[in-house]
């Protein structure tokens, strides 16, 4: 049996994306910046693109502009942000611990031109509050940017709090929301959200193409310089077949968001309490608070790049933070953002599931993963030594 | 292309003299959990000669591939001929490894010294300190 269990990382396109696609390549090729009217007609193909992707966001289809993905989309809200507060001299930047690394990067960098920057803690509960926020902000706060829902472990930050402190502060706030859009319920009207970035490949739709929500009247800086596109604000000629398949896969994901959800996170707390059986395995992520398909655990006394190498053979493709499957000898920034040691952050395992996976599936990972941990347990030295005493269990 | 060569999967997904020897006349351990990479090995010695050999692990797949190749390597052969076998070596006899999974290669050697010293240290046989890794400042794990 074949399991992707691998939906953080991407997902399948579905046939309705692909299908909204096909005509981009072969009758709609004109480019929307063209006067003729095969240009024209292609810019009215990705205008209605535009406004679909504002209808699942509750915004205009002119606060949206189309992106190469969910990493430019981070890049230019957060650099945004630092340039126009830098010029009214407020240099600070709040986020979390836990961020992807098209924020946390793009925070180091201007970390290094003089910007300072304040990570909130998130080993309480493996998550955020927005009181922790609201200590956090200063005069000088420029922007507080912080994830809608963290991609390795599922933690669904309260983001209308945030927004709520952020309004009332009069700081912009920024959520690279790439997994939550598709997933979760999202107004950023409702919510206070000033930039959203979206990604495409997480919601069935195509690779390489995303979007920022930028609130009207908040300015934007071009992290790629050009032509006009975009309202001046993201040059290059549009990627029309990516953006129409990423607006047919967004507005299926929202109409079908609740029956979706409801499938998911049944499988979800399947798995999570098949998985809890194992000794000495722990949770990651808040509990109660969860993406619908996220399931994360870290195993005692084995390492993950093994475990995954064994799963993928018996059919399941999974992902892990450990050390050996990022290249670096530190095991996932995330796992011990939230106070995973190192010993125990290296034997971690993700299960990310989509509306696509079945109850069977769920019984095969369920089958499998006890019998391949219990394989490599029984090879370990370090299982050997806390079976007999030797070493203390941490989990 | 695959991550790992045929040669790394089998040895993977197949690893020879995973175990324990009881009495071992030799124990060498390298590594540390923190950075997710630890490998003990037991040598049996008669004679000058490796007659078995086992080994457990806490590591990624071609951690185990390594371990798994290496004491293949030194079984049947004589404590000199361990001596010398290389990091090199192991990693060729794999069909090779990917750059940043070389440090595999470098940690089976070292285990493989470290239980020849303890082999030593224990029996009373001088030897050339110079030989060894000096494993406890060893600066494969960053701090
Ligand atoms: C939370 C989060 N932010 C940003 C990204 C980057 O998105 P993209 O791959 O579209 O650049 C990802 C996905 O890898 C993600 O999970």
């Amino acid at each position: 049996m074949q399991v992707y269990a691998d939906n953080a990382a991407t997902t399948k396109i579905s046939g309705h994306a692909l299908q909204a696609m096909m005509p981009c390549f072969e009758k709609f090729y004109g480019n929307p910046s063209s006067l003729h009217s095969v240009g024209q007609e292609a810019k009215e193909v990705l205008e209605d693109a535009r406004a679909k992707v504002a209808a699942c966001l509750g915004c205009e289809p002119r606060e949206v502009y189309f992106t190469s993905g969910g990493s430019e989309a981070d890049n230019q809200a957060i650099i945004s942000a630092a340039r126009f507060g830098a010029r009214k001299n407020k240099k600070h930047i709040i986020s979390t611990a836990f961020e992807h690394h098209a924020v946390l990067h793009t925070l180091n960098k201007l970390e290094n031109e003089g910007f300072e920057i304040t990570l909130l803690d998130v080993s309480n509960g493996h998550n955020v509050t927005a009181q922790q926020v609201k200590d956090a902000i200063r005069e000088d706060t420029c922007l507080v940017t912080c994830m809608y829902a963290n991609n390795e472990i599922g933690s669904i930050l309260p983001i209308a709090q945030i927004g709520a402190v952020c309004k009332e502060a009069g700081v912009p706030f920024h959520t690279d929301a790439v997994q939550a859009v598709g997933h979760l319920q999202i107004n950023v009207k409702e919510q206070n959200i000033d930039m959203l970035s979206l990604s495409g490949h997480k919601f069935h739709g195509p690779k390489g193409v995303g979007a920022l929500y930028v609130r009207r009247g908040l300015p934007l800086v071009n992290v790629i310089e050009g032509g006009a596109q975009e309202r001046g604000k993201r040059a290059g000629t549009e990627n029309l077949p990516g953006i129409v398949g990423m607006a047919a896969a967004l507005a299926d994901a929202c109409a079908n968001l609740e029956e979706n959800n409801k499938k998911v996170t049944a499988l979800r707390d399947k798995l999570i309490e098949g998985l809890s059986k194992i000794p000495h395995c722990a949770l990651n992520g808040d509990p109660v608070n969860r993406l619908p398909g996220n399931v994360s655990f870290c195993f005692e006394g084995i390492e993950g790049e093994s475990l995954l190498l064994l799963l993928d053979m018996q059919g399941v493709a999974a992902s892990s933070g450990s050390a050996c499957t990022s290249g670096s000898l530190d095991p996932s920034h995330v796992l011990l953002a939230i106070g995973r040691v190192h010993d125990v952050a290296h034997g971690s395992l993700r299960l990310s599931l989509s509306h696509y996976n079945t109850e069977e599936e769920i019984d095969h990972i369920l089958k499998v993963v006890p019998e391949v941990v219990s394989l490599l347990r029984n090879m370990s030295p370090v299982w050997r030594d806390l079976q007999t005493g030797k070493r203390e269990y941490i989990l | 292309m695959a991550l790992y060569s045929e040669v790394v999967m089998d040895h993977f997904t197949h690893p020879r003299n995973v175990g324990v020897i009881e009495n071992a006349d030799g124990v060498g351990e390298v590594g540390n959990a923190k950075c997710g990479d630890i490998m003990k090995i037991y040598l049996k010695i008669e004679n000058d000669i490796i007659v078995d050999v086992k080994f457990e692990t806490f590591g990624c797949g071609s951690a185990i591939a390594s371990y798994s190749m290496a004491t293949e390597m030194i079984k049947g052969k004589s404590i000199n001929d361990a001596m010398a076998l290389t990091n090199k070596a192991v990693a060729e006899a794999l069909d090779g490894l990917p750059a940043h999974k070389l440090h595999c290669s470098v940690l089976a050697e070292e285990a493989i010294k470290s239980a020849l010293k303890d082999y030593y240290d224990r029996n009373g046989i001088p030897y050339d300190k110079k030989l060894f890794p000096d494993c406890e400042n060893c600066a494969h794990c960053h701090e």
